[in-house]
């Protein structure tokens, strides 16, 4: 393609766009890789803490409280009733202990770290009564590659960061364009309008590609996130994703006159993916019955492709439904674009 | 390069042709049905107020909007069939258009030249609007003025045969607006058709062989600058006040009057012949007793063209 031709111009003038423009080489840059760092420093896998029990003051107490300290994994002090009443609902301790002949646990149902205090203490009651353990286990501990917190979150981001670049990067050029009638005057032109639109691809997917493998290197680099799978596969799964969200995009943006209406419209759509689809916490913690939706929605069917390649290494083929979901949110939207886009 | 007309019938070969044009916006008439036509190689002006219709007019010629009813023919050519040889062959300049902010002017003019199977070369197109000391600056730098011949080296990118340009020099301080006159005066002598609209009149005086004056959707007055001033009769305008002031009915009686209407605390008159108006005047204030406190005399212009078929004064409305 010789440099004159109008495609290639339209590409060029999208990528000086963005490359000239600090602002948004912050929020596809530098903002994902600042949430990743505070994120991931936030919930870094650390050894789990020391649950603390509150033993009630009493003749035992003297003799408990440095019996269950002993215990791995249990810190216990002495206090009064209502001071470990009162701990407890702080959340200081996690069970409160009445010694007696027939000890009392006062636990909260809803806590975890109560039923495991509960389980350590009633170990701890029982051996110092004589109980004789029949079975010796040997354990071996191990840390699994790809199972950190961080590990399930540099996927969630990446996806997170497409989809926010492909709305946000194509609808806010075109409606700048639109508003300061720069659309407009390129309509005048004998430009081909399916050039305008392919430049509007090619720009996003090379810029996708450049975010991918950024990402990846910088997982890779600050928290050692591996890469399971084929990092080609993992990079054309982010392609077809940014594409549909371009797609999505153009019917977001078709119509909006202004940028408030735009940016109204743009959070919108992103708001429920983000909370939904799984960027910070697995989608599979909401009910049952939001399964269906959350299942079907763009950013969900990313993420879940990208978790898949990067920390099963699953292979792309075994992705088509996700691809496919990814490809109706592309295509649809962006045919009814197509015939609803306000050029002027 | 020169424009290349359709051979044509009769003579001279017509750039713009247009018949009963109409145009409505839900309930709101933009244009009444107006016919012009307009030879190669004219500069028209389309005068009037805001909300004349002039924009209106001028996008339907672009092939921007579609008319309600009416016959458009450029070139020979139609928007219903030519769409893609008409785009080639015109270039615009739109009202305001915000090119990229980050785009540099040579970039911005390259984009545009790309569009194009023919035209100027980038370096020609900014060199006619003398932008070449700018030319790698970016467009946020630019100043308005700079800005509108930016737009005008982008409408010139293709050496299109008709130039449209839209209020091409609204918010400019006097030395751009004259700097782009020099622009368009250039382009005049090279033979090409252009149609500006704009609301001063002066612009239109210096540059335009043909005036189309539009009010209300309407044309209300077509002809050379010269032709409209003569049309409303007085070519000269005395402008003075009187104290004690005196009624307009006093002033009756001037030689040569064509009509007055107040202005301010005094009075404008429009007169035929100022050597018998002056002496008319003069002795007429000093028979009722008055004294003048301000007396100056200048040629008819546009704006009392626009004045006389319009009853009310394009500044005021421009400005309003």
């Amino acid at each position: 393609m010789n440099s004159h031709h109008p495609l290639w111009q339209l590409v060029l003038f999208r990528m000086r766009g963005f490359l000239r423009e600090p602002a948004a080489l912050f929020w596809v840059f530098a903002f994902p890789l600042l949430t990743a760092l505070a994120l991931g420093v936030a919930f870094r896998n650390r050894a789990l803490p020391e649950l603390a029990v509150a033993v009630v003051d009493g003749p035992e107490a003297e003799q408990l409280v440095p019996s269950l300290d002993a215990v791995d994994g249990l810190t216990a002090q002495r206090m009064t009733e209502a001071a470990g009443r009162d701990a407890l609902r702080r959340g200081k301790v996690a069970l409160v202990l009445i010694p007696g002949p027939q000890p009392e646990l006062i636990v909260d149902p809803a806590q975890a770290e109560g039923r495991t205090a509960r389980l350590l203490v009633v170990d701890t009651l029982e051996r110092l009564q004589g109980r004789v353990d029949r079975v010796v286990v040997q354990r071996r501990e191990v840390t699994a590659p790809g199972s950190r917190y961080i590990d399930f979150l540099i996927p969630g981001l990446l996806g997170f960061g497409l989809m926010s670049s492909s709305l946000w990067g194509l609808g806010w050029a075109l409606v700048q364009m639109r508003t300061g009638k720069l659309l407009k005057r390129l309509v005048a032109t004998p430009m081909k309008r399916s050039h305008f639109l392919l430049s509007f691809m090619i720009g996003r997917s090379m810029l996708a590609v450049v975010e991918i493998l950024f990402f990846v290197a910088f997982a890779r680099l600050i928290f050692d996130v591996r890469m399971f799978g084929s990092l080609l596969a993992f990079t054309v799964f982010g392609l077809w994703a940014s594409t549909a969200f371009g797609g999505l995009s153009l019917l977001v943006v078709s119509r909006a006159g202004n940028a408030e209406t735009a940016s109204g419209l743009m959070n919108l759509v992103t708001m429920p993916m983000t909370v939904l689809s799984g960027v910070f916490f697995s989608a599979s913690n909401f009910p049952d019955w939001l399964q269906p939706v959350i299942r079907f929605l763009p950013l969900t069917a990313l993420n879940d492709g990208l978790r898949a390649i990067m920390l099963d290494g699953t292979s792309l083929l075994a992705l088509w439904p996700q691809g496919l979901i990814l490809g109706v949110w592309g295509l649809i939207p962006f045919l009814i674009a197509l015939r609803y886009f306000k050029w002027m | 390069m020169d424009p290349s007309p359709r051979p044509a019938a009769s003579s001279p070969p017509l750039a713009i042709e247009v018949r009963g044009l109409v145009k409505r916006f839900e309930d709101v008439v933009a244009i009444a049905g107006t016919d012009f036509e307009v030879p190669v190689g004219q500069c028209v002006g389309l005068l009037g107020p805001n909300g004349a219709g002039k924009t209106t007019t001028v996008e339907i010629l672009e092939g921007l909007q579609h008319p309600t009813s009416g016959e458009v023919r450029l070139l020979g050519l139609r928007w219903d069939k030519d769409a893609t040889e008409l785009r080639e062959r015109i270039g615009i300049a739109l009202q305001e258009t915000r090119f990229h902010d980050r785009l540099s002017v040579e970039e911005t003019v390259r984009l545009f030249r790309s569009f194009y199977r023919k035209g100027l070369s980038v370096e020609e197109a900014i060199a006619l609007v003398k932008l070449e000391e700018k030319r790698n600056a970016y467009v946020v730098k630019l100043s308005g003025g700079q800005r509108q011949r930016l737009a005008l080296a982008v409408a010139l990118a293709a050496d299109p045969e008709i130039l449209f340009l839209d209020e091409p020099t609204t918010g400019l301080d006097p030395q751009s607006r004259r700097a782009l006159w020099d622009v368009i005066d250039g382009l005049k002598g090279k033979g090409r058709t252009v149609v500006l609209t704009t609301h001063y009149m002066e612009e239109a005086q210096v540059l335009c062989d043909q005036v189309i004056i539009m009010d209300h959707g309407r044309i209300v007055a077509r002809g050379t600058p010269a032709q409209l001033i003569a049309s409303i009769g007085g070519e000269q305008v005395i402008e003075f006040a009187t104290t004690p002031a005196l009624p307009a009915e006093a002033f009756a009686e001037v030689p040569t009057r064509v009509a007055s209407r107040p202005r301010g605390d005094g009075h404008t008159l429009s007169v035929k012949e100022l050597h018998r108006a002056l002496p008319g005047l003069l002795s007429l204030v000093a028979a009722r007793g008055a004294n003048l406190v301000h007396l100056s005399t200048r040629q008819a212009t546009l704006d009392d063209v626009f004045l006389a078929f319009t009853g009310r004064s394009l500044r005021e409305d421009a400005s309003a």
